[in-house]
């Protein structure tokens, strides 16, 4: 215990000593306030936000995005990578024009679903779907083509359906990839929540980007990165919980006491 | 009970695989099948129990049990998700139901402390118990056994040849056990069939009849064991001569 204390110290060293001499070079003057503000006026900026209610409605909008793309995407990754992964008729109809819309940067697609749907929530959800989809896609395929055969055949000895073997004998085996697949999917996620807010948004974490950049108030645009940077992490280690709470049965350095 | 005639399975341009085997077991019998590696004994197995399908000739399980046959594969194949108790009751469609046959399974394989114990936590003899267990919990008409015992250390192995003798003594199981070690084959089993060639045929046949269970310094196995030994070496040696030049 006190040795884990004394690693986060370690770890603390560094960050703390940066926003200090940051600090005090912003209240020296050594660096321009318009250009990089002191940490405590962008925290100020932050609880000033609070206090006026616009920084719910700002990083509310910006997580039902996030969800709503994450829910999306993974769904029609799982739907679709099942069929892949499980069906080899499947694998040769949907897995070469996959291939082919995967090596599309992702961000290609934004003018046109603005053109098709407009600047409004569509096109936002759209475009966050799209990226979650193929690492999610890619991992449960590999995820269900790695399921060891012989634990297939033992299923088999059981006179097992499809359905039960997916369930009983595919689905645990392939949860580890999957869940790093959408762990990765959501960091895709909430890259591409920047981009889509950047682009047009009223509301929005993306659009206090936005937003610092054209008032030139760079603690907006500072606040903004912070929150990114901790919801991010945050969504992150929920999954990070889930999947380690789930995969406790693997026999892997993680596991090992 | 099983009965085999004429049964072949080819691979390798009938190069491999076994062919015309003719077989039948008695109900409560052990029977042994025994050979040297690659002479089609795992492809056998795969084909009695349904994993595989003969390419001729008849299989045939007659017997009034729901379940066909269990298998007990060379690895234990535990799924590594499950616990020991419910690997046992992997076979069942609702598994919280049967807790009581997973304990009188496990207290038979001498695993009752670790019921909920993970896979990655047990040695290869606890692990392939567990396997046993879970062969035997959906009461299978025969017991297929593939070299279910060649990846143990020697201590365990033969401890795990008593449990099967145990457990035989308790429940009468039918079983059919692959194996390529013949004092295993002379220990545990009431007649032993051996495979030659490639693809394998049947070479001889040998009626145990001492009672099980046997010692295993019994001076009277010592001749079947130079028999057997003799077929195998006979068999082989046209391969070795080849492989020489
Ligand atoms: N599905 C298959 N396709 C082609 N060859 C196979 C197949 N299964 C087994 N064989 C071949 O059949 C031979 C006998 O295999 P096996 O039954 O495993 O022998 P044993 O268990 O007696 O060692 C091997 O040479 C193997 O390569
Ligand atoms: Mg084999």
């Amino acid at each position: 215990m006190k040795s884990k204390l004394n690693l986060i110290g370690l770890g603390m060293i560094l960050p703390v000593l940066l926003i200090a001499i940051w600090e005090a070079a912003a209240r020296l003057g050594w660096i321009e306030s318009y250009l990089l503000p002191a940490p405590t006026v962008v925290i100020e900026s932050i609880i000033e936000m609070a206090q006026e209610g616009t920084l719910w409605a700002h990083v509310s909008i910006t997580l039902y995005r996030v969800g709503a793309g994450f829910l999306i995407g993974t769904a029609a990754a799982v739907f679709i990578g099942a069929a892949v992964g499980y069906f080899k008729k499947a694998e040769h109809l949907l897995d070469p024009i996959l291939q082919a819309f995967r090596s599309i940067p992702s961000l290609a697609w934004v003018p046109l679903f603005l053109l098709w749907m407009g600047i409004g929530e569509p096109s936002k959800v759209t475009l966050i779907a799209v990226g979650v989809f193929f690492p999610v896609y890619l991992n449960i395929v590999s995820g269900i083509q790695g399921v060891d055969r012989k634990l297939i055949e033992v299923g088999k000895v059981y006179h097992f359906n499809s359905l039960q073997l997916v369930r009983r004998i595919i689905l645990p085996a392939s949860l580890p990839s999957f869940l790093v697949g959408i762990r990765s999917g959501l960091g895709l996620g909430w890259m591409f929540v920047v981009a889509a807010e950047l682009l047009g948004a009223s509301e929005g974490l993306g659009y206090l980007l936005v937003l610092g950049q054209n008032t030139s108030s760079p603690e907006l645009i500072i606040a903004s990165i912070i929150l990114f940077a901790a919801l991010g992490k945050g969504t992150d280690a929920l999954l990070k919980s889930i999947e380690s709470r789930s995969l406790k049965w693997q026999d892997n350095l993680q596991n090992a006491q | 009970m099983l009965t085999v005639k004429k049964a072949s399975r080819l691979f390798k341009d009938g190069a491999a695989g076994f062919k015309n085997i003719t077989f039948t077991v008695q109900k409560g019998e052990i029977v042994g099948i025994l050979g040297t590696s690659g002479c089609g004994k795992s492809t056998l197995l795969r084909v009695l129990s349904g994993l595989d399908h003969a390419d001729s000739g008849t299989i045939h399980l007659n017997d009034g049990s729901p379940s066909g046959a269990g298998v007990i594969f060379q690895e234990p194949r535990l799924m590594p998700w499950l616990s020991v108790e419910d690997n046992v009751l992997f076979g069942f469609k609702n598994p919280s139901k049967y807790r009581k046959q997973a304990a009188h399974y496990l207290s038979l394989v001498g695993l009752s402390e670790f019921a909920g114990a993970l896979p990655r936590d047990l040695s290869g003899g606890m692990a392939q118990r567990t396997a046993i267990a879970r062969a035997l919990a959906s009461q299978p008409s025969v017991l297929l056994l593939d070299e279910p015992f060649s990846a143990l250390d020697a201590f365990t192995k033969m401890q795990l040849q008593d449990l099967l003798l145990d457990i035989w003594q308790e429940e009468k199981t039918t079983m059919v056990m692959v194996t390529h070690d013949i004092d295993e084959a002379l220990h545990v089993c009431d007649r032993v069939i051996v495979l030659s060639g490639q693809p394998g045929e049947i070479a001889a046949e040998f009626k145990i009849s001492q009672p099980k269970p046997r010692s295993r310094s019994d001076l009277s196995l010592a001749t079947y064991k130079e028999k057997i030994f003799s077929i195998l070496e006979y068999s082989n040696t046209g391969l070795q001569k080849y492989s020489v030049r």
